[in-house]
């Protein structure tokens, strides 16, 4: 699983070699370490206008070196470049090359981010246009970016504002290292519901969660990460899979339910454990998938079912109980993992691909009814993650696939995890019915 | 009326205790709490020398009470005492139990022994535990047991023993070489373990085959149970019955010596292994005794209040035990055949006969053993002469027994067995719940090597 590639172009002669071959150059991503400052460097807020100056006196709150203009040759851990009040493609110019004359001052593993409004929200052509402008913009941008940089843009809808709890709930994870394989993405936040964390380190303290899938791989990575933010864990797998389910709850301090999820009863089931363990639910990770590849023309009944049977009717059929559950009704989070598959598409996988598409529309469905209880769900849509199963791809395409990203390497396990983790939590409350990608901006699928 | 010292006290007539006496077993001193079943833990069962081969007792007795911990989310608890052992028993496993606690998950404060009373081992921890438990000694207990024939030890023959040792003692070079000297070719072969009576030098198989014949228990009838054993334990499976009782273990989900397949007719065609020299027609066949296996049981235990404080469910009440003994070196009575003793003293302490249980798990060694079990609880002349009653002790509904198979199909891994009885059987009760208006209730019967027998009711919660 080890990316040896990535390792050896970072540093000494491998480095010097790569670069006068022209070959790609990913460096060792910046993660999140508990304990470790949120960014290294100072943060540059790009614009002038209000939402940015309430921003950067937030920011100074948190402790962080902020900048309003940006001191030549300084080295910037991060741009936001604040775009809040665009009315006309014009007034773009300004502030966009302003940012740009700070770009090559990037320190490795920097962050771009830009805050903006949704178009969709726009009534005036040229408003609508300005801010779906941000959209290519940064896309590009990110495209750009090196040495392990990301950029990534926040969109703000209906009342939100910059400094709305979940805005700046994705400002922090996008700035972390956290989101290190997120790139070229954008979250939307579409309400000011949402609470930051009392304790940064534990943003899920008291939270009882559950996984399916946790087994190995993501899930695995999953269960370890919410454990590290403080959450409490029920650990699902299906019965075959116990021995590393049980290996995961003992080093997460939870429990394992060795449970086929597509059984009818399997929601009612997982209501049943948590309450009696714990008294509630208050988290909902839906991991568990299965893929069992053929071409559309080679495909049969077995194989087409048995994914969509996993991979989608199983996350409805407990979205409906865990909605009808007294249990979960708490500022209630749901979080699937849909696949890039489910967007782009991908040779030999239709029907996992529309499993994934059908994760995507279902959570884009079930926003408004959590929402009426003050929940959210969301989606993260990994992109090449190194784990046993991408392992098993042959050497060459496998290398291939890896590399076609922004950030020209594969992601691990708990880059996904880190991304669940955070839209699972309060601080993304204002952030509902959105599918985040965590696939360091693959050149597949946009 | 006593004969031997193996009568029982007359039970009361059913009639009498149905119509108003508490049928409420167990009710005991009144300063005595409830020991209850929280829930198990086993490893599948595997063949020897299939998916354990490489496995020792503390391996699986490790991974059994692993997934234990991590279904009850017990990890750093500090559990009351923990007691398990194994029969075929290596050495350097003198701390067996406390050493697999602490490659575990559990609190490393955790004190654990072991026991071993042949097949009974696992019956006699969790009837151990939970008396600690209602006398207020420890609020929480795990009991078990492990086996494998596999990794079994082999020791060294006598001679070569005691040259070993005699060696260590020399202290001049030349006394060194004289010890040696004593040394013999035969004295280099190992001293394999069998499964023989020390006493008799017969097998338990051969032994099983005299009661066998004894009360002329028929190939068919063997061959019935075998296949009942199997086709229940496969149906239990397909029904997810062991998807909170069993964590998979070395790629092993199920049980390897489940036979889903078989069929009277594929059991009939097996040769007979055991009593060929006995002159009657041999019956017992491979198909229709245990074969060896290796694996590990566990079950939490607790009292009401720490089951409570714990958020975990309480399944069912350890209510009694009772352990019997037969003389087999003289052969009054078949080896395997204690528990048909055991049975009737423990019921008649409660009142209970046969028609007042729910579920009958009695431990299949061999198919024979059960059913001469039953037999002679159904001679009237056993009832009157062995049991000091008016005549027979009773039959039982053959609908209750075993209803989720049993060592037939799941295998026998010796000291595993009584753990893996009582959490199944304790899911089961729940589940029931209540029978005519009194918690459901069931009978556990485990014959051991050496004559003995352990058996023990538990009583849904």
């Amino acid at each position: 699983m080890s990316d040896k590639y990535t390792r050896l172009v970072s540093h000494g002669i491998g480095k010097d070699l790569a670069k006068r071959l022209g070959l790609p150059q990913p460096v060792v991503l910046r993660r999140h370490e508990p304990g470790r400052p949120l960014i290294d460097g100072p943060v540059l807020v790009q614009g002038s206008t209000g939402g940015a100056d309430e921003l950067a006196a937030t920011l100074l709150d948190w402790n962080l070196d902020v900048r309003r203009h940006a001191i030549p040759k300084e080295k910037l851990g991060a741009i936001i470049l604040v775009l809040d009040e665009l009315a006309h493609p014009g007034d773009l110019e300004k502030p966009v090359l302003t940012a740009a004359a700070s770009l090559r001052d990037l320190a490795p593993n920097a962050r771009v981010i830009t805050m903006s409004r949704t178009a969709g929200s726009a009534t005036e052509p040229a408003t609508a246009a300005a801010r779906q402008g941000v959209d290519g913009l940064l896309r590009s941008l990110a495209k750009e970016l090196r040495a392990g940089a990301t950029g990534n843009g926040i969109l703000l809808a209906g009342g939100a504002r910059t400094t709305s709890p979940a805005a700046l709930g994705a400002l922090r994870f996008f700035l972390s290292g956290r989101s290190a394989f997120v790139d070229g993405q954008f979250l939307t936040v579409s309400s000011g519901a949402g609470q930051l964390p009392d304790d940064v380190e534990k943003p899920l303290a008291g939270k009882v969660a559950v996984v399916t899938g946790a087994a190995r791989g993501i899930g695995a990575a999953i269960a370890r990460t919410l454990y590290r933010d403080g959450a409490t864990l029920i650990l699902v797998d299906i019965p075959a899979a116990g021995e590393h389910l049980a290996a995961v709850a003992n080093e997460v301090h939870g429990t394992a339910l060795q449970l086929d999820i597509s059984r009818d009863d399997a929601g009612q089931r997982i209501i049943d454990h948590a309450a009696a363990r714990h008294g509630r639910l208050d988290i909902m990770i839906h991991n568990a998938g299965i893929t069992r590849d053929k071409l559309l023309a080679n495909m049969d009944a077995g194989r087409w079912n048995s994914v969509l049977a996993v991979n989608i009717a199983a996350q409805l059929r407990i979205n409906e109980a865990l909605l009808a559950s007294e249990h979960f009704r708490d500022s209630p989070r749901i979080v699937s993992v849909a696949s890039t598959s489910g967007i782009a598409g991908n040779r030999g996988q239709t029907n996992y691909a529309a499993s994934k598409a059908g994760v995507i529309g279902m959570v884009r469905a079930t926003a408004a009814l959590i929402g009426e209880r003050g929940g959210s769900i969301n989606a993260v849509a990994p992109g090449f993650i190194e784990t046993e199963m991408t392992a098993r791809i042959p050497f060459a395409t496998r290398e291939v696939a890896r590399r076609l990203n922004s950030l020209q390497q594969g992601g691990r396990p708990g880059d996904v995890a880190e991304a669940i983790a955070f839209l699972a939590s309060d601080a993304a409350g204002g952030i509902s019915g959105e599918v985040l990608r965590v696939c360091g901006q693959n050149l597949v699928g946009a | 009326m006593s004969v031997n010292g193996q009568s029982v006290p007359r039970p009361q007539p059913a009639a009498a205790s149905a119509a108003g006496k508490t049928q409420h077993a167990g009710a005991g001193p009144a300063q005595l709490r409830k020991a209850v079943v929280v829930g198990g833990n086993r490893i599948p069962f595997a063949r020897t020398g299939g998916a354990y081969t490489k496995s020792s007792n503390q391996d699986m007795l490790t991974a059994a009470l692993d997934g234990l911990i991590a279904r009850f989310g017990l990890q750093d608890e500090r559990i009351g005492e923990v007691a398990a052992g194994a029969v075929l028993k290596h050495s350097r496993d003198f701390n067996l139990t406390r050493e697999a606690v602490l490659g575990s998950a559990l609190s490393a404060e955790t004190p654990a022994y072991d026991l071993q009373q042949a097949c009974a081992t696992g019956l006699e921890t969790v009837l151990g535990l939970a008396n600690k438990i209602k006398l207020g000694q420890i609020d929480s207990a795990i009991a078990g047991g492990v086996d494998s024939a596999s990794d079994a030890p082999i020791a060294v023959s006598e001679g070569l023993r005691e040259v070993l040792l005699d060696l260590n003692r020399a202290k001049t070079m030349s006394r060194k070489l004289q010890v040696l000297s004593r040394l013999r070719p035969k004295d280099l072969a190992p001293d394999a373990p069998n499964t023989g009576e020390p006493r008799t030098g017969l097998s338990m198989g051969e032994h099983q085959a005299l009661t066998t014949a004894q009360w002329k228990i028929t190939r068919e009838a063997q061959d019935e149970l075998a296949f009942n054993s199997h086709r229940n334990l496969a149906a239990a499976y397909d029904a997810g019955f062991f998807d909170d009782l069993l964590t998979p273990y070395r790629g092993l989900s199920r049980d390897s010596n489940l036979r889903a397949d078989t069929s009277p007719e594929k059991l009939a065609t097996l040769k007979p292994v055991f009593g060929k020299n006995l002159g009657a027609e041999a019956t017992m066949t491979a198909g229709n005794s245990t074969p060896l296996t290796d694996g590990a049981s566990t079950v939490l235990l607790a009292s009401e209040e720490w089951a409570d404080a714990h958020d975990l469910p309480k399944l069912a009440a350890v209510i009694d035990g009772e352990a019997a003994a037969v003389d087999f070196v003289h052969g009054k009575d078949g080896l395997l055949m204690a528990p048909a003793f055991a049975v009737p003293r423990l019921l008649a302490r409660h009142n209970l006969s046969l028609a007042d249980i729910d579920f009958f798990e009695i431990h299949e060694a061999f198919a024979g053993t059960v059913l001469s079990t039953l037999a002679a609880w159904e001679d009237d002349e056993f009832g009157r002469t062995r049991l000091g009653l008016d005549g027979a002790f009773g039959s039982i509904d053959r609908a209750k027994l075993n209803v989720n198979g049993s060592s037939l199909a799941a295998g026998h891994p010796f000291a595993a067995t009584g753990g893996r009885i009582v959490a199944s059987l304790a899911k089961m009760l729940h589940e029931k719940g209540d029978v005519n208006g009194r918690p459901a209730r069931g009978l556990v019967s485990i014959c051991a090597a050496g004559g003995q027998g352990v058996v023990a009711i538990l009583e849904a919660l």
